[in-house]
């Protein structure tokens, strides 16, 4: 059975834009579908979680993982020489793309200069983040994604919803009307029935695929290794069956140790799905040798920098670049839970989407995502590196607002005189303690006179009032009435 | 690793920062805290000069305008007396984010002093109190909301609920995804409303299926988020700051 991607569009094709994360909140808000698929995928995920870190002892674990991830970045630009060096000894060809479209050139050229027509695809965000599908489309390249979520949400013609699960916004019904749709399988609620009619579908196109195209988990700068985990063993079909392999990834995914693997590793599974391993987990060493049987003819790696290297530049946005890409903090977002993956109109979604996506996409169209949070701090809880997530979302908005340091491209595109003038006033007054008790007293006289309504608070909510007195009259009286008893007391005495 | 808070033995003074929440809203609340540590033979002095710890701007990303409200706040604790908030979150800000904004500046050891010494109120009691409380209320169940300031910042989830124990009437039960952010987050509720009101809805209809008819927090943001939204549904469900509530109880 071969995929009719050219069968009817019963999907229409939607688009989402950072831009419009209000409007696409809103529609989301008010999707009870969505609405249900996040909130029952995401419980069970963060289940999981704390359920599979028994046999660890989290906090430490968490620590070690922090420790690895800053000591690698702190390294950053020898490790990556160290790693490219590793690479070619090992017969892996060693490309470097200043962005996403540079990266996009460079695979197409390879698939062209090797008369490529058919890619397979194993589950890459970074190509996600360069739309590498689309342009290889352009050059008459046909690139099919292998990873089951992924297969889905590009036969429904969307973008994943989450990093590691990307078709979680579909719930069974949905997902057996696109297979019925796309592929023309019978409907079926029968979710093996329907993923050996995927697997049938995507075996034929390992083995006529001219490449394979796969991202990396840790890259090991000291033996120059590729790992990347999965669990369908599509990852290994894709880095092993087509006779060139390409792997594509961000320059911060540099380990320096291979014994720095085994802690993030657990950190991951665990994070990620709840899994104490997956399924498969893939050590890529090489092009097949002379001696061997099977295996890819050649293998690429191509590392893209695509903003990182200026975040690196930044002590503080630094930590941005710690992420292993588990998905745990989107999986614990109040905000993400409710809205979906969709709604933030970017290639990563929720927190991690939310201090990352700025340095990728400039803060003019990402304005909305940093202030996007409650900052209840659950990401930062659960990160399994220890990034302090809220505090870069604070970092963003003061970037956002132009007290920042001015460095994260689109500075100060949230700033508005009649806000900073707010501020301003609210600073002047916090810092006039006795202007600010007779403003706050005046306002617990007047309280009759405070707004029943007050913008979209009281869309929702009743109006709070302010009370008759303030803490500090109250406090005054309590110590009158107390001093008062004090010096009864001592009359009273002989 | 958070590191391992060490407690002092209970001292004779100690200052109490109100919060501006709670002296505009809530003074009952704030003057409630103030008699609990009166209770225990502790002279609670309250700086008049106080205001705003200065979130609000904070989180807004208006760091100029935060780090001069948290100097003037600085200066009101002189004394090596420690300082009891009756908020995680006003708490949480004092403690973790005074000393960020103020370092490498000449303000960063008083903003360190200042920092090791804030408490929130129910762990104030709790752990340097060693509080025991006597029950004079009628049986009431009732649920907890835990303020994220309060459970993450400051690592107190257990603090209020040990205090609840303690009241022999009361039957403490837990809401549904207890642990998840009611959707206040200051500013969040403005510039977000929707997101906001979709958290704070299930908030309420968590709270709500416990079959409490009132329930306590630590903090009066959320407590003026989740009543809010019970009011504006003419829902009985009526939302009490912990302090008032074991005042009231014990008193």
């Amino acid at each position: 059975m071969s995929v009719q991607s050219d069968s009817v569009q019963t999907h229409p094709v939607q688009t989402y834009s950072p831009r419009e994360f209000h409007r696409q909140a809103h529609d989301a808000l008010g999707n009870p579908q969505i609405r249900a698929n996040f909130r029952k995928a995401m419980d069970g995920l963060m289940t999981k979680r704390r359920d599979s870190f028994g046999d660890w002892d989290l906090e430490i674990l968490r620590e070690l993982g922090a420790n690895i991830r800053m000591r690698a970045l702190a390294r950053l630009p020898s490790l990556l020489e160290r790693l490219e060096a590793n690479c070619q000894a090992n017969g892996i060809q060693v490309h470097w793309a200043e962005d996403g479209d540079q990266a996009c050139r460079i695979i197409r050229e390879l698939c062209e200069a090797r008369g490529a027509k058919a890619v397979i695809k194993g589950k890459s965000m970074v190509s996600e983040e360069m739309h590498l599908n689309a342009r290889l489309e352009e050059a008459g390249i046909e690139a099919l994604e292998s990873d089951l979520g992924e297969y889905l949400v590009q036969l429904n013609e969307q973008t994943p919803s989450h990093i590691i699960m990307p078709a979680i916004h579909l719930n069974t019904d949905e997902i057996s009307e696109i297979m019925h749709d796309r592929t023309g399988i019978e409907r079926t609620r029968d979710v093996d029935t329907m993923t050996a009619a995927a697997r049938a579908q995507l075996r034929e196109r390992f083995m006529a695929a001219d490449v394979g195209i796969s991202g990396v988990n840790f890259a090991v700068a000291e033996t120059g290794t590729l790992c990347l985990v999965e669990n369908e063993g599509n990852g290994r079909m894709t880095t092993t069956v087509p006779p060139v392999h390409i792997a594509v990834t961000g320059i911060e995914k540099v380990v320096e140790h291979l014994r720095d693997v085994p802690p993030l590793y657990a950190l991951l599974t665990r994070s990620a799905t709840g899994q104490h391993v997956t399924t498969y987990f893939n050590m890529i060493s090489g092009p097949r040798k002379p001696e061997e049987h099977d295996g890819p003819k050649e293998v690429h790696l191509v590392l893209v920098d695509s903003g990182r290297s200026a975040i690196y530049q930044d002590d503080e946005l630094l930590d941005t670049l710690r992420c292993i890409r588990c998905g745990a903090c989107m999986n614990h977002c109040p905000v993400y839970t409710r809205v979906g993956g969709h709604t933030y109109g970017t290639t990563y979604p929720g927190p991690i989407g939310s201090i990352l996506s700025p340095h990728l996409m400039g803060l003019e169209d990402t304005k909305d995502l940093p202030t996007a949070s409650s900052l209840c701090g659950a990401c930062g809880e659960v990160c399994p590196v220890k990034i302090p997530i809220p505090d870069l979302l604070v970092r963003l908005r003061r970037e956002s607002v132009g007290e920042g340091r001015g460095n994260v491209p689109g500075a100060g595109v949230k700033r508005s005189r009649k806000e900073a003038a707010a501020w301003k006033g609210f600073q002047w007054l916090a810092t006039h303690p006795g202007v600010w008790r007779a403003g706050t007293s005046m306002a617990g006289k007047f309280r009759a006179l405070t707004p029943s309504r007050l913008g979209a608070w009281t869309d929702y909510r009743s109006a709070p009032k302010p009370a008759g007195t303030t803490l500090h009259a109250l406090v005054k009286q309590h110590e009158a009435k107390r001093h008062q008893a004090d010096k009864a007391a001592e009359e009273k005495r002989p | 690793m958070t590191p391992v808070k060490c407690y002092p033995s209970k001292p004779e003074k100690v200052y109490f920062f109100g919060t501006c929440l709670i002296d505009l809203f809530y003074p009952e609340a704030g003057l409630d805290g103030i008699r609990l540590l009166e209770r225990e033979g502790i002279e609670v002095v309250f700086p008049e000069d106080q205001t705003c710890c200065g979130q609000p701007a904070y989180t807004s990303g208006y760091q100029q305008e935060a780090r001069a409200v948290a100097a003037a706040q600085l200066e009101l604790f002189p004394e090596p007396w420690p300082i009891v908030v009756p908020s995680g979150s006003c708490g949480g800000m004092m403690r973790t984010h005074y000393p960020q904004l103020f370092a490498g500046s000449e303000r960063e050891a008083q903003a360190k002093g200042v920092a090791d010494r804030v408490f929130e109120l129910t762990e104030f009691l709790v752990h340097v109190c060693h509080l025991r409380l006597e029950d004079r209320g009628e049986p009431e169940k009732v649920a907890m909301h835990t303020s994220c300031g309060a459970r993450r910042e400051m690592g107190l989830a257990d603090t209020g609920p040990a205090l609840l124990a303690q009241l022999g009437q009361v039957e403490l039960v837990e809401q549904a995804r207890a642990a998840e952010c009611c959707g206040f987050g200051g500013t969040f509720a403005v510039r977000h409303p929707e997101v906001s009101a979709a958290m704070v809805e299930d908030k309420t209809q968590a709270i709500e299926a416990t079959g409490a008819r009132r329930f306590v927090t630590s903090d009066c943001g959320c407590m003026m988020n989740i009543s809010g939204r019970f009011a504006h549904q003419k829902k009985p469900v009526k939302g009490e700051h912990i302090a008032s509530y074991l005042w009231r109880r014990t008193s």
